[in-house]
């Protein structure tokens, strides 16, 4: 998946939470709680909506690295090469 | 026959507008379903019945814009005999009724002697106060007096008129209105008092990390399901604060509904119930939570969730506010801030150690509690608070 993918999967389930907010308007390095004005629950709702989509578990602990749009993709980058990396290593093993 | 009428979703509430019927004349309906979509200033609401039977006719329209207490549609209940034929017929009566309590809802008042006019001096004075003609008024209160709360519906039903011109004013401007009539009722009525408390917090949040680190994220827990489920089983040991006040007494109400203030995308917030919050597991109450924030946002809240609040919780901990002072949501009789868990110097068998604190306060009516019920009620949600695997 690309980074603009991922980018957009992470806009639409923004969207979701905070249907007023122009999903264009956000600035990538400023924080998504003072941009949306999200709460925890917004954010756990953001959390489980990453989750339907891209079947990432995101730990309580990584959610600081969430905290922007630029956070958001670099994560989330992240974790599906290492979910990737690990369904290779499952299939390669005897 | 039962009267379904408009119901009062509110201190805030003068009247409001019928979006749709969602059955049939003729349609059986059940207890418990919903039976009309309602706008109020404050939000789209699902209005539940509280009768099961048919339904015999239709006496507003959708569209109609009519005050609380209104009868809008007439029920025939189970084993009634058929009246005529159900039909939908077009005037909508208004009738005078009570703010439906938590739990019921009344679609009947007791009728005054108009020969002989019974009003308390306090409902003479505020009648005065709001132009309201009191030989216009009908008395709810013994042997058909006229109380406060009579004047005070007469005025917000006069205001209400549908036949005036509806102005064009937006949601968001409504609902600051409906939040300045409430707020502003509650100031000049309640004599508040407000208490505060220092609650150590380390071991909730040691126990909320340890068990988000085991589920899945559709399980994980927000530590505010722990401060209301607190605040739920505390109530258990001061009831009084459970209550609401209605001509000029408190009623302790026999199920704990915690409302939860849920503030809105776009401005203005909303306190729905969590019902039987003290009989909700943490589990049961996360999930309904989620599911109550989501409908409160979407405009889907049912009027049993607006109606039966027994005592208000809201936290603004996470806008890094420290304390909260809140005002009472009439006719309720007390409320409970929470403010953000900080990290705090905290004294501990002699040795200065750093503690995640939350300020608790209680703002208290004191027409129904004292200082000294409220210092207890707090040091209950504290005490609770220290063993949250027992929540």
């Amino acid at each position: 998946m690309t980074r603009d993918q991922i980018k957009a999967i992470v806009q639409r389930v923004l969207g979701n939470i905070a249907p007023e907010a122009d999903m264009s308007q956000i600035e990538p390095h400023a924080p998504l709680r003072d941009q949306l004005d999200i709460d925890s629950m917004d954010f756990l709702n953001f959390a489980i909506g990453l989750h339907k989509e891209l079947n990432v578990e995101i730990p309580e602990a990584s959610y600081p690295e969430l905290a922007t749009l630029n956070g958001c993709i670099e994560y989330l980058t992240s974790a599906l090469e290492a979910v990737k990396a690990k369904e290779r290593v499952t299939l390669e093993s005897p | 026959m039962a009267e379904f009428v408009m119901p009062k979703l509110g201190a805030d509430m003068s009247a409001g507008k019928l979006i749709a019927w969602r059955k049939k004349p003729g349609e059986f309906i059940k207890r418990g379903e919903i039976i009309a979509d309602v706008e109020t200033d404050k939000a789209d609401i699902e209005v539940e019945v509280f009768t099961s039977g048919v339904i015999e006719k239709y006496l507003a329209r959708p569209g109609d814009k009519v005050p609380i207490g209104t009868v809008l549609a007439i029920i025939r209940e189970e084993g009634e005999p058929l009246a005529a034929a159900p039909s939908e017929i077009r005037a909508a009566a208004p009738r005078p009724t009570e703010v439906s309590p938590p739990g019921r809802q009344l679609t009947s008042a007791a009728r005054g002697d108009a020969a002989r006019l019974r009003i308390s001096p306090a409902a003479k004075k505020l009648a005065s106060e709001l132009g309201v003609d009191p030989s216009t008024v009908t008395g709810t209160g013994p042997a058909g007096r006229i109380t406060r709360q009579d004047v005070e519906r007469a005025a917000a039903a006069e205001s209400a008129q549908p036949s005036e011109p509806e102005l064009a004013i937006g949601r968001q401007t409504r609902m600051r209105q409906a939040i300045a009539a409430a707020m502003a009722r509650s100031k000049r009525e309640i004599p508040h008092y407000y208490l505060s408390t220092t609650i150590d917090m380390s071991r909730a949040m040691q126990w909320l990390a340890e068990e988000n680190l085991k589920r899945p994220v559709e399980r994980r827990l927000l530590y505010g399901v722990l401060l209301v489920k607190a605040v739920a089983l505390a109530l258990r040991e001061a009831p009084e604060l459970n209550s609401i006040w209605m001509d000029e007494r408190a009623t302790p109400m026999p199920e704990i509904n915690v409302g939860v203030a849920i503030s809105l995308r776009g401005g203005g917030l909303i306190a729905p119930a969590l019902h039987n919050t003290d009989r909700q597991s943490i589990d049961e109450l996360m999930k309904n939570f989620l599911d109550l924030v989501k409908r409160a946002r979407a405009g889907t809240l049912r009027s049993s969730e607006i109606s039966d609040p027994t005592i208000t919780v809201t936290s603004l901990g996470e806008q890094g506010v420290e304390t909260v002072f809140g005002i009472i949501y009439p006719p309720q009789v007390a409320l409970v801030g929470f403010g953000k868990v900080v990290a705090r110097p905290w004294s501990e068998g002699g040795q200065i150690v750093s503690r995640a604190v939350v300020n608790a306060t209680l703002s208290g009516d004191h027409r129904v509690s004292d200082g000294h019920t409220g210092a207890l009620f707090l040091a209950a949600v504290g005490r609770l608070l220290q063993e949250p695997d027992a929540l």
